[in-house]
């Protein structure tokens, strides 16, 4: 296909190109011939040749870009060059590398599974009795111990495993123009959400398979001091999502959010309406409610954390979480057993490059003393191989 | 193409009657108006997108944009491919726009030209469209013939005309043609206008020089030959008016019908490119079926069990139909393996190619004003892989000026000397002027002898020049009195007019029945009885004249082994001692002719005379026939003496073979001169030196003889192997059984092998014998070849050497072997331009060819190779990523990007610095390459860009892949943002892996790039710009308030690119990807250095201390 056609370009090409070069010609040969005939009366056999005088120099312009000559920077890869390289990278990468391997064992980070697919663990009942339609929610408490205060901030995640939020069906299914409150895709929600569309005949909202599967228990945190007093830890949990996904991305589609999505149903695994989230703060309801944005915002891989609450360091000299006895108390409205995946929860602090990171650090150091070795190994393969360092001698 | 719509009932022959449309109208002739236009405003689109969707790549990503439409399948928005192909297609749609443009503008053109038609008795101005066959037309000098005529009468005498064929065959020189004497009396218009002839004649053809008709006028039958037409292109000269008949029309006619499409040329790159993308096709349906089984397990494991959060899709009922879903999916999100833009971009890269050549200075010759030129763009990488040059001689390492040197009359030579010797300045030029007035000032001859001898009257010598004057087909014009210009055909006849001339026996005119000389200064006109033409069977020509006495001679002049072979045995002395004369002359690298007279009575005259005229009316095996009439008069001659003309080589050559031998490249000259002429260009030309081991000379006339000799080469070829000093290149010719002994022999042969045994060698049971022992060769000169041989020669070592050959040639009769050859070359110098229209490539110098293949070509390889390893491994770095995804996102071909990035990565984020590494990438300055021809080699031996390297780059390129995904993926599970939420969303990986993306490929562009223009540095860091810039404006609140359905993204490049971790991420990752290629490639410099790197080097310290 292609190949027949440049090969027609190239036929038409060359007619053309034929037919004006010799129209051209002719038209140079017949202007010495009219002039031979006023000079000499006589016919003149013009011929190309002789029409030099009259044919304007076809030399090529003599400029640096067409004849090749623009001025370049080549690199060539020598010892010089290569092997500092190799040093300077080395050196750079591992001290980053103790940097980073360092704060990162600095932050304290606690988990703990409550799935409950042991009979030991406290929420084992919970998760096997599970019923989408039981009314009564399941709590269960896990007791845990933390050897080391937390100091500063704590964040508090859920952890989900085997949970594929990265699904192709998955990722698509949900309508942001619905999200950001267009009142349009309220009443007729994209295509993509199917089949959380509909559900008796009214529109959901939020629709689609991401919102409906929106992870719902409840975690509470309580310690338990040396007079085995449970103090409830206070949980804040405002500003655990994007800054852009609370104020841009997602909008209601009104002020008075019960008139707003009158006239829309909840998605079919929610116990409550979508204004009806945080019945403790109303302007954390409808899309805007941040658990929820949270849980839009879908993970890349199967296991994956989410942030659940911020626990405010209160004052400067006691930790935010000091060691000792702790309990969490799981409203286990979430089911996870039947396909195998398993949920946590984790306490962690945090560093300027944020929380616990093992893998940053040690892969630099190994990249830092790689790029050294490998320079020193080079440095030695060329000074004793390399004889040709003076290239006066160019085989030809 | 010219549109055949109509079609002749009758395909065996044409009738045509002259002023009588509606005669002619029954058989519904083509019309003058020509259409090579192929779209016109309304059909443009349809035609064109249907001609674009028939290319195999073009129909596979529409086959791929249906797919999409399917949203079970989609795992890509629509626009990810349509925009690329959109892009795509519109650029080769301009193009073809652009093209078809012209073409209706150079159709109008002509279609609009006026002619003068006869209508009723009256001439009327008439456009060129509107002129129909049987149509009486009338022509003026200097215009251009309107359609193929014959011709009726001409306001010359004898219904002479002359035309000039420059726009059909090349040909410069004026040829006359004749009308048939009956209509030439037709004379004015009123005549002309009841003329009522009818033609039957052969139906349209491309045959330039032969026509077969018959004139049926008043119950008369003429033959009508080729001598009677005037052929559409050519223009009339030198005649004031003439009128024709219209025969053939626009397309029918035989300009039309020889602009037929050339056979399309591939290079071996474009092969491998091909079969490279069948097999990333293969790798992509391997990768699909992979995923799909994943996907199957996936789903009966996983999948169906999670269904409680995401059931299947309504269709979906089992996991093997998802398996089977899913295979399609991934087919879409892993298209961009086979890349739509390759074939587009190797397109651009070799046009900027094309462009350098042209414009290149130093491939201009001032003298004849001619530029090199590329006259096919899409050969350029193959320039760099030649491996054997056939070229021609005379007028390719000659200059095709001819110079009469020496001659030999009755037994005496005269003309010691040849024109290296008199470069000294001893001898003294002789002038001619105060003997003969009418002298050519710028004839060079140094023998006063022969001067004398013509003085004295000497009988031999004058008929020797007699004849010179008189056997020839040379026109001349004479512009004033005395000053003569000849038209010669070939050089060598001009030359030898002009020596007759210059020794007194001026040419003045002819007319069809005589030709009018002055004989030392006494004006004589013969006439002339009959012209026996030359060709390259006969190679040799006759004249038969009488003289004003009355006597009747036969003057022949030929190549000597015709000529010698048909004297009158009383001759046997003088022909020893010629032939002597003659073998010093070739010795000497001379062209040579024999000259020889025959007496004819007028009764011999008159019978051959008769069996001629039959020959010429005969109808079929005219040509046979009127040779074999030929034959019979050329006996018995009395031989007269020969010439030897000098041919010059042009400037430079040696040098240029010696440069192009150094780069291992065999240089084999074919050529139709005698073997001694041959072997001596062959010395001067620096091709055979005295250092040879042995110079084998094969001219056996037998099949055995020729076997023989091929033997003994091969016999002595390998005793010659312990006198050759240095390591001879390992050959590669696949050894043959019986003859592999050529295998090993080392030292340097040459080889000069015959025409006739050419022949033999060429059959099917001794080519590889031939080929073997040529290849053996240093150099190979095979002489008296014909123009089939040229290309049979050629075929055979592109049929048994697998090499790259590359055909050179200035004459015609090179064209068949400038277009079998991989590349053809045309030298526009003395002899037209039809090996140049042939060719791929033009210029004006023998010597221009090192700087082509050297310079132009090897640039074009290197880019070429360089540009295919980066895109095949920016495309697999970018594509393998969602492989590994795979195993992450349940087999859903999920994207690792956003969709965005995807339709913009290979047209946008890395299209223009890999573009500009392909357009202006250089290793080492052009000046190297000439000094070091040595660093040709890479390319001959195809080192650059083979299935090997091709396979590193895709293993560099999924090596990539593989970091890119999985560095990202172990950093960011893990971590969180500095206010504690997590980073490992969807999100945040797809920006962080995008980008250390595009870094490590800008980063490796940079690393392949040797030669960084401010064309590079705009690109690379263009790219690197645009794509940040396209990221946060795609991400950006203003697009999101905007399309809230569309840009899903909103916010991620910013708090994405805030955070130092994904910075670190990024940092480590392209570290990783970089640091083994950078130790890898500087060990290779370092420790294996090829050529190139040794000479980058030198210069650069060179310039260092300069």
């Amino acid at each position: 296909g292609e190949i027949n056609k440049t090969d027609q370009h190239q036929y038409y090409n060359e007619w053309i190109f034929g037919l004006e070069k010799g129209s051209k010609r002719i038209a140079a040969m017949m202007a010495t011939s009219y002039n031979a005939k006023e000079e000499d009366g006589h016919h003149s056999g013009a011929s190309s040749h002789g029409a030099a005088g009259v044919v304007k120099s076809k030399k090529p312009d003599n400029t640096a870009f067409k004849q090749q000559r623009l001025p370049a920077w080549q690199p060539i890869l020598t010892a010089g060059t290569v092997l500092p390289a190799f040093f300077v990278i080395g050196l750079i990468f591992i001290p980053i590398g103790i940097g980073l391997y360092v704060s990162s064992n600095n932050i304290k980070e606690f988990e703990i599974d409550y799935t409950g697919v042991d009979i030991s663990n406290p929420c084992y009942s919970c998760a096997k009795n599970f019923s989408w339609n039981s009314t009564t929610p399941c709590v269960c408490s896990m007791n845990f111990t933390l050897e080391q205060p937390f100091e500063s901030n704590v964040f508090m995640y859920y952890g989900l495993s085997n949970f594929y939020q990265n699904h192709r069906r998955y990722v698509k299914s949900r309508d942001d123009s619905q999200l950001n409150g267009d009142q349009s895709a309220l009443k007729n929600p994209s295509k993509e959400c199917e089949p959380y569309r509909t559900s008796d005949g009214l529109p959901i909202a939020p629709c689609g398979a991401i919102a409906n599967s929106l992870f719902n228990d409840t975690l509470e945190l309580y310690h338990i001091d040396s007079n085995n007093t449970r103090n409830t830890i206070p949980l804040v949990k405002k500003g655990i999502a994007w800054w852009t996904d609370k104020h841009v991305k997602f909008r209601n589609p009104g002020e008075n959010l019960t008139a707003a999505f009158q006239g829309t149903n909840k998605p079919v695994n929610w116990r409550k309406p979508v204004y009806e989230l945080d019945p403790s703060d109303p302007d954390n309801n409808g899309f805007i409610n941040e658990d929820f944005i949270v849980w839009m915002r879908t993970a890349a891989l199967p296991t994956f954390r989410k942030l659940y609450r911020i626990i405010q360091k209160k004052s400067n000299t006691t930790p935010t979480l000091p060691s000792g006895k702790y309990v969490l108390e799981i409203t286990y409205n979430y089911p996870v057993l039947s396909f195998d995946g398993r949920k946590r929860m984790i306490l962690s602090t945090i560093s300027w490059m944020g929380g616990k990171n093992p893998f940053l650090g040690i892969a630099y150091i190994t990249v830092g003393s790689i790029c050294f070795f490998l320079g020193v190994v080079l440095l030695i393969i060329h000074h004793k191989y390399d004889t040709r360092s003076n290239s006066a001698d160019i085989p030809n | 193409m010219h549109q055949h719509k109509q079609k002749p009932k009758n395909k065996e022959e044409r009738r045509v009657r002259a002023n009588d449309r509606d005669y002619n109208e029954k058989f519904q002739y083509a019309s003058n108006c020509i259409m090579t236009s192929k779209y016109n405003i309304i059909t443009f689109l349809p035609v064109n997108l249907f001609e674009q969707f028939q290319e195999v790549a073009n129909t596979y990503f529409l086959f791929l944009l249906i797919l999409q439409l399917i949203p079970q399948i989609s795992s890509l928005s629509w626009f990810t491919t349509i925009v690329p192909l959109a892009l795509v297609l519109s650029i080769t749609a301009v193009k073809d726009a652009t093209d078809d443009y012209f073409r209706h503008k150079s159709d109008n053109q002509v279609n609009n030209r006026q002619s003068q038609v006869l209508i009723r008795g009256l001439l009327q101005n008439e456009k060129w469209m509107n002129v129909r066959v049987g149509d009486i037309i009338k022509l003026e000098n200097n215009q251009f013939v309107a359609a193929d005529l014959l011709l009726l009468s001409s306001s010359e005498p004898h219904g002479l005309c002359y035309i000039e064929t420059a726009e059909l065959d090349g040909e410069t020189n004026m040829k006359v043609r004749q009308s048939v004497s009956v209509t030439s009396e037709l004379g004015d218009q009123n005549n002309l206008a009841s003329f009522d002839g009818e033609v039957v004649c052969e139906p349209p053809n491309n045959k330039l020089d032969r026509f077969c008709g018959t004139l049926y006028w008043r119950d008369k039958k003429y033959t009508l030959t080729n001598q009677n037409m005037l052929l559409r292109g050519c223009v009339l000269r030198n005649t004031e008016a003439c009128y024709g008949l219209v025969i053939f029309a626009g397309p029918d006619t035989k300009l039309m019908q020889n602009s037929g499409r050339t056979k399309f040329k591939r290079t071996s790159i474009d092969r491998l490119m091909n079969t490279l993308v069948l097999w990333i096709f293969g790798f992509l349906v391997c990768m699909g079926v992979i995923l799909a089984v994943g996907n199957a397990v996936w789903e009966r494991e996983v999948g169906s069990l999670f269904q409680s959060y995401l059931p299947w899709d309504p269709p979906v009922d089992n996991f093997l139909f998802s398996a089977f879903l899913s295979f399609w999916s991934y087919v879409i999100i892993l298209n961009t393996v086979v890349p739509i833009s390759l074939y587009v971009s190797v397109e651009v890269i070799r046009l900027g190619h094309s462009y350098f050549i042209n414009w290149d200075q130093q491939m201009f010759c001032s003298q004849c004003n001619t530029a090199a030129e590329a006259r096919t763009t899409t050969l350029n990488e193959e320039l760099g892989q030649v491996e054997y040059i056939f070229s021609d001689k005379t007028g390719t390492l000659t200059q095709n000026i001819m110079s009469f040197n020496k001659c030999s009359i009755n037994g005496q030579t005269y003309g010691k000397y040849t024109h290296t010797h008199t470069l000294s300045g001893r001898f003294i030029r002789l002038d001619f002027t105060p003997f003969n007035p009418l002298a050519d000032p710028n004839f060079c001859f140094y023998d006063d002898t022969l001067l004398e001898s013509v003085k004295v009257g000497d009988s031999h010598t004058h008929e020797f020049f007699r004849l010179l004057s008189l056997c020839h087909t040379v026109m001349s014009e004479e512009k004033s009195e005395g000053e003569l210009v000849y038209k010669a055909q070939s050089p060598d006849e001009g030359a030898l007019v002009t020596a007759a001339r210059n020794f007194g026996f001026v040419f003045r005119s002819r007319t069809p029945g005589t030709i009018t000389t002055t004989e030392i200064g006494r004006p004589v006109t013969y006439t002339l009885l009959a012209i026996l033409d030359f060709n390259n069977i006969r190679k040799r020509m006759s004249v038969i004249v009488r003289n004003p006495e009355g006597r009747i001679r036969l003057y022949c002049k030929g190549a000597d082994t015709v000529l010698l072979e048909r004297l009158h045995p009383c001759n046997q002395e003088l022909m020893n001692i010629t032939s002597d004369h003659l073998n010093e002359y070739a010795a000497d690298g001379l062209r040579t002719l024999a000259l020889a007279y025959r007496d004819l009575s007028e009764d011999e005259w008159e019978a051959w005379s008769e069996s001629h005229r039959c020959a010429d009316k005969a109808t079929n095996c005219r040509e046979d026939r009127l040779a074999a009439a030929y034959e019979e008069i050329e006996q018995d001659m009395m031989l007269l003496g020969a010439t030897a003309i000098e041919d010059k080589l042009q400037e430079g050559v040696p040098e240029t073979i010696a440069v192009l031998s150094l780069a291992n490249i065999k240089i084999w000259v074919l050529t139709g001169d005698k073997q001694e002429t041959a072997v001596n260009i062959g010395y001067s030309c620096k091709m055979l030196t005295d250092n040879m081991t042995e110079v084998f000379i094969i001219r056996g006339h037998t099949v055995q003889s020729v076997r023989q000799d091929f033997r003994s080469v091969s016999l002595e070829g390998q005793e010659g192997d312990g006198t050759g000093g240095e390591g001879g290149k390992q050959l590669q010719c696949p050894p043959p059984p019986p003859s592999n002994l050529m295998d090993n022999i080392s030292g340097e042969f040459a080889l000069v092998i015959n025409g006739h045994s050419l022949a033999h060698a060429l059959e099917a049971d001794m080519e590889m014998e031939f080929v073997s022992t040529a290849c053996a060769c240093k150099a190979v000169i095979c002489c008296r070849v014909t123009p089939l041989q040229k290309a049979q020669v050629v075929e055979l070592i592109k049929k048994h050497k697998k090499a790259v050959t590359l055909a050179i040639g200035d004459g015609a009769n090179d064209v068949s072997m400038i277009k079998s050859a991989h590349i053809g070359v045309g030298i526009s110098g003395q002899e037209g331009i039809q090996a140049v229209l042939a060719s791929d490539y033009s210029f004006s110098q023998f010597r221009f060819l090192q700087r082509l293949l050297l310079v132009h070509g090897r640039w074009s390889y290197l880019r070429m190779c360089r540009f295919l390893c980066y895109f095949f491994y920016k495309n697999f770095a970018f594509t393998m990523v969602h492989f590994w995804f795979g195993f992450f996102c349940g087999f859903s071909a999920q994207t690792v990007y956003d969709q965005y990035f995807i339709t913009l990565y290979n047209i946008v984020y890395t299209s223009l610095p890999v573009l500009a590494m392909g357009i202006f990438d250089q290793d080492v300055p052009d000046q190297r390459s000439l000094e070091y021809p040595k660093l040709y080699e890479p390319g001959q031996l195809n080192l650059l860009f083979n299935k090997r390297e091709f396979f590193i780059c895709i293993a560099q390129g999924i090596y990539t892949s593989v970091v890119l995904f999985f560095v990202p993926c172990a950093v960011l599970s893990d971590a969180t943002q500095s206010t504690g939420v997590p980073l490992a969303d969807y999100q945040t990986f797809a920006v962080t892996t995008a980008t250390a993306l595009v870094i490590v490929v800008s980063v490796q562009i940079a690393l392949d790039t040797g030669f960084w223009t401010v064309f590079n540095h705009v690109f690379v860091w263009g790219s690197l710009g645009s794509y940040f810039t396209i990221m946060f404006a795609l991400h950006s609140q203003t697009l999101f308030k905007i399309f809230p359905n569309q840009f899903h993204f909103v916010g991620s490049a910013q708090s994405t690119l805030l955070q130092p971790v994904v910075w670190l991420t990024i940092a480590l990752a392209t570290a990783i990807c970089i640091v083994p290629v950078l130790a890898f490639r500087f060990l290779k410099v370092d420790l294996k250095p090829q050529l190139s790197d040794t000479v980058r080097k030198h210069t650069q310290t060179q310039r260092f201390y300069h």
